[in-house]
């Protein structure tokens, strides 16, 4: 069985196309260490993540950190001790290294105080989608450089959670305006916080109703559609789809329940345990963004969302002002977020259809 | 400034060092915004220790991609040992010797091992080493490996990139096949090593080591590296700074260049086929580690460092020429004030001298056609001009040619009119009178004064003489002088 000659190219600078050869049969090759080699190579780097959380003050976004990351990366806020409200939106970066089992984690979490606190809100998004970006020109500048560094720091946000006010009804204005220019920048992953104020029949309700009205502005939140690259991936994120907006309770504190530590909140109507799918989705979230979708969220950011703003800020360079400043993406209309993120695609897509330009050097 | 200084220092030490764990640490100083990170314990099992296990299946997913080029003479056992190393048969015709130039002949295959898929090019040289004068044979494969790095570069630099399926064609390891004499490096080898070897991964092996002697192939092996180090070839080092495959590269390092036998023919060797070469004298056993380096090629380039092979291309040597093409247009990140350059800014000033160089010959263009135009224009102008004076002179010309030939004609029809007169009144006379002698003398006076008219009269006198009127002849004779019709 002889696989199909192909005629040589003399002296091509590109390798002709491949063809496809087994080599199971014929006895040991040794490719498959590469993935150990992989692994090693992982490991003695590192890892970095950097989440952002966005909404309203008393949502609960610093216990959810904690929760998440089961150590206390913020202090939580008890109301009253707090410090009075900032008149502006201020944004807080705190950065740990953990530790689990030999493989490091370097994690930057970002915190919004004050957005959608004070009376007029409007544009309270533009500190946050100008962090973002002077992230993704931080990394852009040093990606330029003409002699760069072996392993360029990511600081872009991997991951936004949007935290949504338990009312019930369905997405505020204030929530539309911001997913709708978010969704567009950076993976936003939307849960509804302090779920434990709904009974599951209005979590669900209010689920729907979230789902439909994001349908309706065509916000693309994370796992979007658009990116799922084979069949497998499209049955395994439709279940997570179905499930998002997470409905989701924060705690940090441990009780005694039937035996069992477990960390939950306590009230005098019972103990709401976090871990608990039957009481809250907190597992999900976690799962979604730590144990199954952390490289999947990292790879979208830098081939999609970093492609994009690159795109645009390299393309527009002559008018922007010197160095690290930040782009202010104005609102497309609705149609533009499917048109800009469908065609370069992700690490996963293969269909690239669209042809490169020929904008080269 | 000082951003820039530790810029520089950290990609200093990070040719040195090569440990990027110590980057992720300094290169925090350089955030301002973040606190310097500090471990925390977590009271809990988190999960992130599938991240490792993320990223490999993103990779298998992906897939690889190995870019192997063998650099060696005709004939010297390139193909046998590709097909060996991958256990596979790639391609079965021989190369002819007599090519005039070095070619590079690449050829794209996709392995899959369980499941895990290997996309490799394998990048032959033909033709090297054959032709008499070798001064031109290790330029095509320079220029080879320059095109894979322009070319990827080229994809990086573009504003619609998309280098994640993108096919990596940079080469990733060179493996050199030097031929058995047992005596030392050739020249040829030791030209092209020294140009390749900036640019890309080289692991040198002695080809068809079936054909010395052990003791032999110590004394080999060791004339070899002594020389490569005393003309400061840099070949590729397996790397000993991670702890596992630290002591077997460290030792496999000892034992550069590999002495390789390669063969796909099966030989049966005590109850079990084996790859070999069956010689009358023995069988040579590729797998056997006795025989030949076989095996620890194979552990070397695949199972341990082809993950390691594949960074240092992208981060050394591609980097190398990525920096060097760079300046080499003109980019630096330093500018004048010594203050940090950004690679958009320089790109921009020359985009706009460029083109205002454009515009300044666009102009100087059209000037000088505009000049040129005014130029043909005073010329054919001129031309116009001198045409018109000749067809004027001309017409002039022709019209007094014109006049002249109607007077002429007025004075031929006057003189014809006389003429005829003449005859008329002649004829009369001759009905009349006989001419007189005395007449005679003064016609001969009027002959003298026009020649041209005489010719008549005399026929005219030699009548009239025969006739007796003369007088009448006299005064005709008077009359014709007074109408000249000289020409």
């Amino acid at each position: 069985m002889d696989p199909l000659r192909q005629s040589p190219s003399p002296s091509s600078s590109r390798a002709s196309s491949p063809r496809t050869l087994s080599c199971e049969r014929l006895g040991y090759v040794g490719i498959e260490a590469v993935l150990d080699q992989l692994k090693i190579k992982a490991m003695k780097m590192g890892f970095e993540f950097n989440i952002m959380v966005v909404g309203q003050s008393g949502l609960g976004k610093s216990t959810m950190v904690n929760t998440l990351f089961k150590s206390k990366i913020w202090k939580s806020t008890m109301p009253g001790l707090r410090v009075p409200m900032p008149q502006t939106l201020q944004l807080h970066s705190v950065t740990h290294v953990i530790e689990e089992n030999g493989v490091k984690l370097k994690l930057t979490v970002t915190d919004t105080p004050g957005f959608g606190d004070q009376i007029n809100n409007d544009k309270c998004w533009d500190p946050i989608l100008g962090y973002i970006n002077e992230q993704y020109e931080r990394y852009l500048q040093e990606e330029i450089l003409i002699t760069r560094q072996r392993h360029i720091p990511d600081t872009r946000v991997h991951c936004c959670i949007y935290f949504v006010p338990p009312t019930g009804h369905c997405l505020r204005p204030l929530d539309l305006e911001f997913l709708q220019r978010l969704c567009r920048a950076v993976n936003v992953v939307p849960v509804i916080a302090r779920a434990d104020s709904l009974t599951i029949e209005e979590r669900e309700a209010f689920r729907h109703r979230i789902q439909d009205d994001l349908k309706t502005h065509s916000i693309e939140v994370y796992p979007q559609k658009s990116f799922d690259e084979d069949v497998n991936d499209k049955i395994l994120n439709n279940k997570i789809r179905e499930r998002i907006p997470f409905a989701v309770v924060g705690a940090d504190r441990e009780h005694m329940v039937n035996g069992r530590c477990v960390l939950g909140r306590k009230t005098k109507w019972g103990i709401i345990e976090v871990e608990n799918m039957a009481h809250c989705e907190f597992p999900l979230l976690r799962d979604l963004l730590i144990r199954s979708h952390l490289q999947d969220l990292k790879d979208i950011t830098h081939n999609v969302h970093y492609e994009n703003y690159r795109i645009i800020r390299l393309k527009e360079s002559h008018a922007l002002p010197q160095g690290p400043g930040w782009v202010n993406l104005a609102p497309a209309p609705p149609p533009a977020p499917t048109g800009t993120r469908a065609s370069p695609g992700p690490a996963k897509m293969c269909r690239w259809a669209e042809d490169n330009s020929d904008e080269d050097f | 400034m000082a951003s820039e200084v530790a810029r520089h220092l950290l990609f200093q030490s990070h040719i040195t060092t090569k440990t990027a764990h110590t980057s992720s640490q300094v290169s925090d100083h350089e955030q301002k915004q973040k606190d310097s990170p500090r471990s925390l314990t977590m009271s809990g099992h988190v999960g992130f220790e599938s991240l490792p296990d993320q990223l490999v299946n993103r990779s298998i997913q992906q897939g690889f991609c190995f870019n192997i080029l063998c650099v060696g003479e005709t004939g010297i056992g390139k193909s046998t040992l590709i097909d060996t190393l991958f256990n596979t048969n790639f391609e079965d015709h021989e190369s002819s010797h007599f090519y005039p130039h070095v070619r590079l002949k690449a050829q794209t295959y996709e392995l899959q091992e369980s499941n895990v898929r290997l996309k490799l090019t394998i990048v032959n040289t033909v033709g090297f080493g054959d032709q008499i004068n070798k001064e031109e044979s290790y330029q095509p494969i320079v220029d080879y490996i320059d095109a894979q790095f322009e070319a990827y570069l080229q994809e990086e630099l573009k504003i619609k990139r998309s280098l994640f399926n993108y096919h990596d064609s940079r080469v990733h390891v060179c493996l050199y096949f030097i031929s058995p004499t047992g005596h030392s490096l050739k020249t040829l080898d030791l030209l092209t090593m020294k140009s390749l070897d900036s640019k890309v991964n080289i692991i040198p092996v002695i080809a068809k080591a079936d054909a010395i002697s052990k003791t032999e192939l110590q004394k080999f092996k060791i004339k070899l590296m002594s020389e490569l180090v005393s003309n400061g070839v840099q070949i590729y080092q397996f790397p000993t700074d991670d702890e596992t495959i630290a002591k077997i590269n460290a030792s496999m390092n000892g034992h550069l260049p590999f002495a390789v036998v390669g063969s796909m023919d099966e030989v049966k060797v005590g109850n079990k086929m084996v790859k070999a070469r069956q010689y009358p004298w023995g069988v040579v056993q590729v797998e056997n580690e006795n025989h030949c380096d076989f095996v620890k090629l194979r552990e070397m380039l695949i199972c341990t460092n082809m993950e390691d092979l594949r960074d240092q291309t992208h981060t050394r040597h591609y980097e190398l020429y990525r920096r060097r093409k760079l300046e080499e247009m003109g980019f630096t990140d330093v500018g004048p004030e010594n203050q940090p350059l950004s690679l958009q800014e320089t790109y921009e000033a020359k985009r706009h001298e460029f083109y205002g160089e454009r515009q300044r010959k666009e102009e100087e263009m059209k000037q000088l056609f505009v000049q040129r135009v005014k130029e043909k224009e005073a010329i054919l102008k001129e031309a116009e001009r001198e045409l018109q004076a000749k067809f004027e002179h001309l017409k002039r010309v022709h019209q007094e040619e014109k006049l002249r030939l109607e007077e002429k004609r007025r004075l031929l029809e006057e003189e014809i009119m006389a003429f005829s007169k003449k005859k008329a009144t002649s004829e009369i006379y001759q009905n009349q009178t006989f001419m007189t002698p005395g007449s005679n003398l003064r016609k001969d006076k009027d002959r003298k004064k026009e020649p041209g008219y005489r010719l008549e009269l005399l026929c005219f006198d030699v009548r009239a003489c025969e006739t007796i009127g003369g007088r009448k002849d006299a005064e005709e004779g008077r009359e014709g002088p007074r109408a000249p019709g000289r020409p």
